[in-house]
Order: C-alpha cells, then structure tokens, then sequence
C-alpha cells in the first residue's frame, strides 16, 4: 500500500519534472550521477546475530540526543509487543530516533533483535528528494538535516525507502523532521563513535570506515560458514548505507526491503531534480499552503486523540 | 622445570596485570575471584567467580584463547604471538581494548594493513559476548542485574526504578507511530 503510494507519488514528480527539465541546469544531472558516497566515509556494521535486545543503544540515543524521556522504561521489554496498525513492529519517531524490534523466527532457538535508525545512505532518498536542499551528506558519512531551511512537506519522508525520518508536531509554527543524525555534532565529527555503538554491551556495532567494514563483514560471513546469509545488507542496497547488517536469518524474513535495488532512488527521480532551482523560486507560497493544510490536518488529529 | 618457571612467570604476569582492577583471592587453579570493575559506570563492578567457573568449564580455553605457559590458540593470534609479553598474559583487558572505536583503536582494528586486528572486540564486548554466549547455551544467568547491579546512574540512564516515567493516565496509547 505505502511503497505504491509512493511510486506514483514519485512518478507524478517525473510527469511534472519533465516539463521543466529543459529548463533545468544540467549541473544537477550530472551530479546525480554514480557518487557512490564519500571515499572514507564512516559507517556502522550491525551484526543482528549478538543483539541481545537488552536497548541499552535506545538509552544512549536518549540521553545523547537529549529526547524527550520515553512513554516506558528503556528496561521494559512489553515495547517489543507493542504493534502498529497492520501488526507491524513499532518504529523510529521523533521521540525515538532508534527502536529495537523483536521477530520470533521460526526454527529459530531465540528470537532476533533488530535495531531500526537511519542508515545514513551513500545517495540519501531523503536528501535528493527535498526541494529546498535541508539534507546534506558529510564526509563522515552522516545524513545531517538542516530545519531551519525545511518547508515542512515531508516529502523526505515519502521519498525514504527505509521509513525513516519522522516529524515533530511539538511546535505547530516550526514543526521539523527528526531522525537519527549518527551523533554528528557530538561526535562523528570530533571522531568519535555513536552513543549507541559504545554503549551496547554485546558490541553488536561496529564503527569504522565503510570500506575497511565491508571487508570486515565479507571475512565474517567466510570465517564462519553457516553462521550467516551470504549478503551484506545496505553494501548495494540503494547504492549502497553507511549502516550496514550481517544475519543469519534471511533479510526478507525480519523486515528489510530487499527489493530496493541496487541504484540510488536519486536515478529515478533525476529529472525532477533538475527543476531544484526553479522550484527554490516558485514552490515556497505552495508549500505555504500545504504547510497550514496539514497542521490544520494535524491539529484535528490531535482532537482526535486526545477524546 | 621450565615448565614450572615458565608457569610462575605467567603467574605473577596475571597477578601484575589483573591486580589494578580490584581486589582478588586465590584458589590453586588461578584467582580464586576477579573484580571486573574498569568499565563500571551504570553497574557496579562484577564480582567474577573464576573457582566456580574453574569448576564448570571443561578447559580454560571455554573462556581465555590461552593459558599461562600456553601459546594461543586462535589462529589469527598465533600468527604473530606464538610467545612473547602478549602471549603470556590471560587477561582478558591486556588484548581487548577498553577504548574500543577510539581513534588509536580503530588504526588498529580497522586501518592498519600490517595488523590482523580487524575487528578485535572491544573489552565490553569480549566480556559479554564470551559470558552471555556461554550462559544462554548453559542455562546461565543472562539478566544484566544477574552479574551486576545498577546503579542510580544507571536507574536515570534506563529511566527505571525511581527515575520510571509515570504511568499514562489515558492508557490504550502504548503503540508506536
Ligand atoms: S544495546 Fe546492543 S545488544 Fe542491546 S539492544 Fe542495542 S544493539 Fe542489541
Ligand atoms: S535511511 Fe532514509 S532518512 Fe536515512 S539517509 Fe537514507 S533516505 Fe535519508
Ligand atoms: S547514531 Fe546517535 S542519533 Fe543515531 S541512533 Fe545512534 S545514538 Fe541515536
């Protein structure tokens, strides 16, 4: 339901990017080309086989990122029975920018833990997607959004193939996207690895450079036949995330997509993007509009919760 | 006779090296217990019972790659410390870093082509994956406050205890977005 309301909303955007593309500078187009992310960039290699389920990594983000504290213990387990509509596993909010999701697999001696936050994509969905240009990518490796541009359309959201990004609804005048930032401003950037990645006590993350990582990961996989599925989850995956995932259950069992492709959603979307400047110059009294439409839409919905 | 010499220089190797973390007592096969206490921040410190486990385990190489007066066994480490200062220390802090992913670290377990530190766990991780590897299989304790308690930090951290976020009042609102 989600992904078809997503492809034509991409498609209506190339219907409409077509007309203009002629106008549009072909700078965009090239640099829409095959960037593969930055030579050495940082990542994270998520080995799902250690997760205990323990969310002390849910802690951490909490506390570093200073959210607001959470409906529940970060020591109580009854969040991983805790289901959306259509019985899907909670997800990432603007509250939570990392949720650890259960799966009882079966044939499986325990259950699987798997921890959900941005995967800080080579060749962000979120970033080519956005209009006014609120992402950007690091050297590091961080997916970085900058609120004081965002025109609040969500179309990042839309546009992340791995439902990501989340919106803030605290303030109605400023509402913003939150999501996992990879600690950037408190610690990528200084070197330092993410507060959940230290704080996990079974070391199921490994920080380091995303390409000493991946050997890392194909040497596991080789080092330990059987104990894993031949794939590294997120090495191509949309042409390739900073976070990446070993397991030993196949990825299709346990909630990833894996049928994003291998290229950067960027490509599909490229003609669109051309249009960037000139949408700079005409779309803001559009999104003026939208923007009041949904907190009007969004202002009911919270009546609605709140009787 | 090397062979004892040998041992009790591993001996006093171990004593040297455990002895920083705590306090320790001594049973014939090793520390009688160790104080695993250099990574305590939201637990106390861990009282190890290395007897009783000296007791369980079938060979000291269910927990430590080598012993005292042994080379080690994992491949990888044979490579390089067959014998030497690291091979003849068996603790478990001496090879796994408790800077783990600091810059220093990952030169070494990451960038560095003429190491094969690739990837060494950390000292956290080493102790939890050993300990919590072996306890699910055997029917171990495998609660953190099994091994260790948690401190009032650690009460904040996890927003427990008396740092618990108060119950809903309209309640039914417990799912995600
Ligand atoms: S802290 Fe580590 S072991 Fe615990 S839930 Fe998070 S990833 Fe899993
Ligand atoms: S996972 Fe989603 S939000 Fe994160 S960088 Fe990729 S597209 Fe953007
Ligand atoms: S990298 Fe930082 S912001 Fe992202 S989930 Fe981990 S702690 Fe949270």
């Amino acid at each position: 339901m989600k992904k078809l309301h997503r492809r034509s909303f991409l498609k209506g955007g190339l219907a409409g990017g077509a007309a203009i593309a002629a106008v549009g500078t072909s700078k965009h187009a090239e640099a829409a080309g095959s960037f593969g992310g930055y030579p050495d960039s940082m990542g994270v290699l998520v080995d799902l086989t250690k997760c205990v389920g323990c969310r002390t990594c849910e802690a951490a983000c909490n506390k570093e990122q200073g959210l607001p504290a959470p409906d529940k213990s970060f020591d109580d387990p009854s969040v991983f029975e805790e289901k959306r509509e259509g019985g899907l596993p909670r997800r990432t909010t603007e509250k939570a920018y990392t949720v650890v999701q259960k799966y009882d697999v079966p044939g499986r001696e325990h259950p699987l833990f798997r921890k959900v936050q941005c995967n800080h994509c080579n060749e962000p969905a979120c970033l080519t997607s956005c209009f006014v240009n609120a992402y950007k990518k690091t050297p590091e490796g961080a997916v970085m959004y900058d609120h004081t541009v965002c025109v609040g359309c969500r179309t990042c959201m839309v546009a992340c193939p791995f439902y990501i990004p989340a919106y803030s609804y605290s303030s109605a005048i400023n509402p913003v996207v939150k999501k996992c930032i990879m600690c950037y401003d408190t610690r990528l950037k200084f070197g330092k690895p993410p507060a959940c990645v230290e704080a996990c006590p079974q070391e199921v993350m490994t920080f380091g450079k995303r390409k000493d990582l991946l050997k890392m990961a194909h040497q596991r996989i080789s080092d330990k036949p059987g104990a894993y599925v031949d794939h590294v989850y997120g090495e191509t995956e949309v042409g390739g995330t900073a976070w990446m995932y070993l397991s030993d259950v196949p990825f299709d069992k346990i909630g990833y997509d894996t049928h994003l492709g291998d290229q950067p959603i960027i490509s599909y979307v490229k003609e669109f993007l051309t249009i960037v400047p000139m949408v700079l110059t005409i779309w803001p009294a559009l999104f003026t509009g939208f923007h009041l439409l949904s907190n009007r839409k969004e202002a009911l919905k919270n009546e609605d919760t709140k009787s | 006779m090397g062979g004892r010499k040998k041992t009790l220089m591993g001996m006093a190797a171990l004593m040297l090296l455990t002895a920083p973390t705590g306090a320790q007592s001594w049973a014939a096969d090793g520390p009688g217990t160790v104080e695993l206490g250099s990574l305590a921040n939201h637990y106390s410190a861990v009282t190890f019972d290395h007897a009783m486990h000296v007791g369980v385990a079938t060979s000291c190489a269910d927990c430590h790659h080598h012993t005292t007066g042994l080379a080690p066994t994992d491949p990888n480490c044979v490579r390089c410390h067959k014998a030497g200062a690291q091979a003849q220390s068996v603790s478990c802090k001496d090879c796994h870093s408790d800077k783990r992913f600091s810059p220093e670290d990952l030169e070494k377990t990451g960038g560095n082509p003429q190491l094969y530190h690739k990837g060494k766990l950390g000292l956290k991780g080493a102790y939890h994956q050993k300990c919590l590897g072996c306890h699910t299989t055997m029917g171990g304790p495998t609660g953190c406050q099994d091994c260790h308690a948690r401190n009032d930090q650690g009460d904040a951290f996890f927003h427990s205890g008396k740092y618990a976020p108060a119950p809903k009042a309209s309640g039914g609102h417990g799912g995600g977005h």
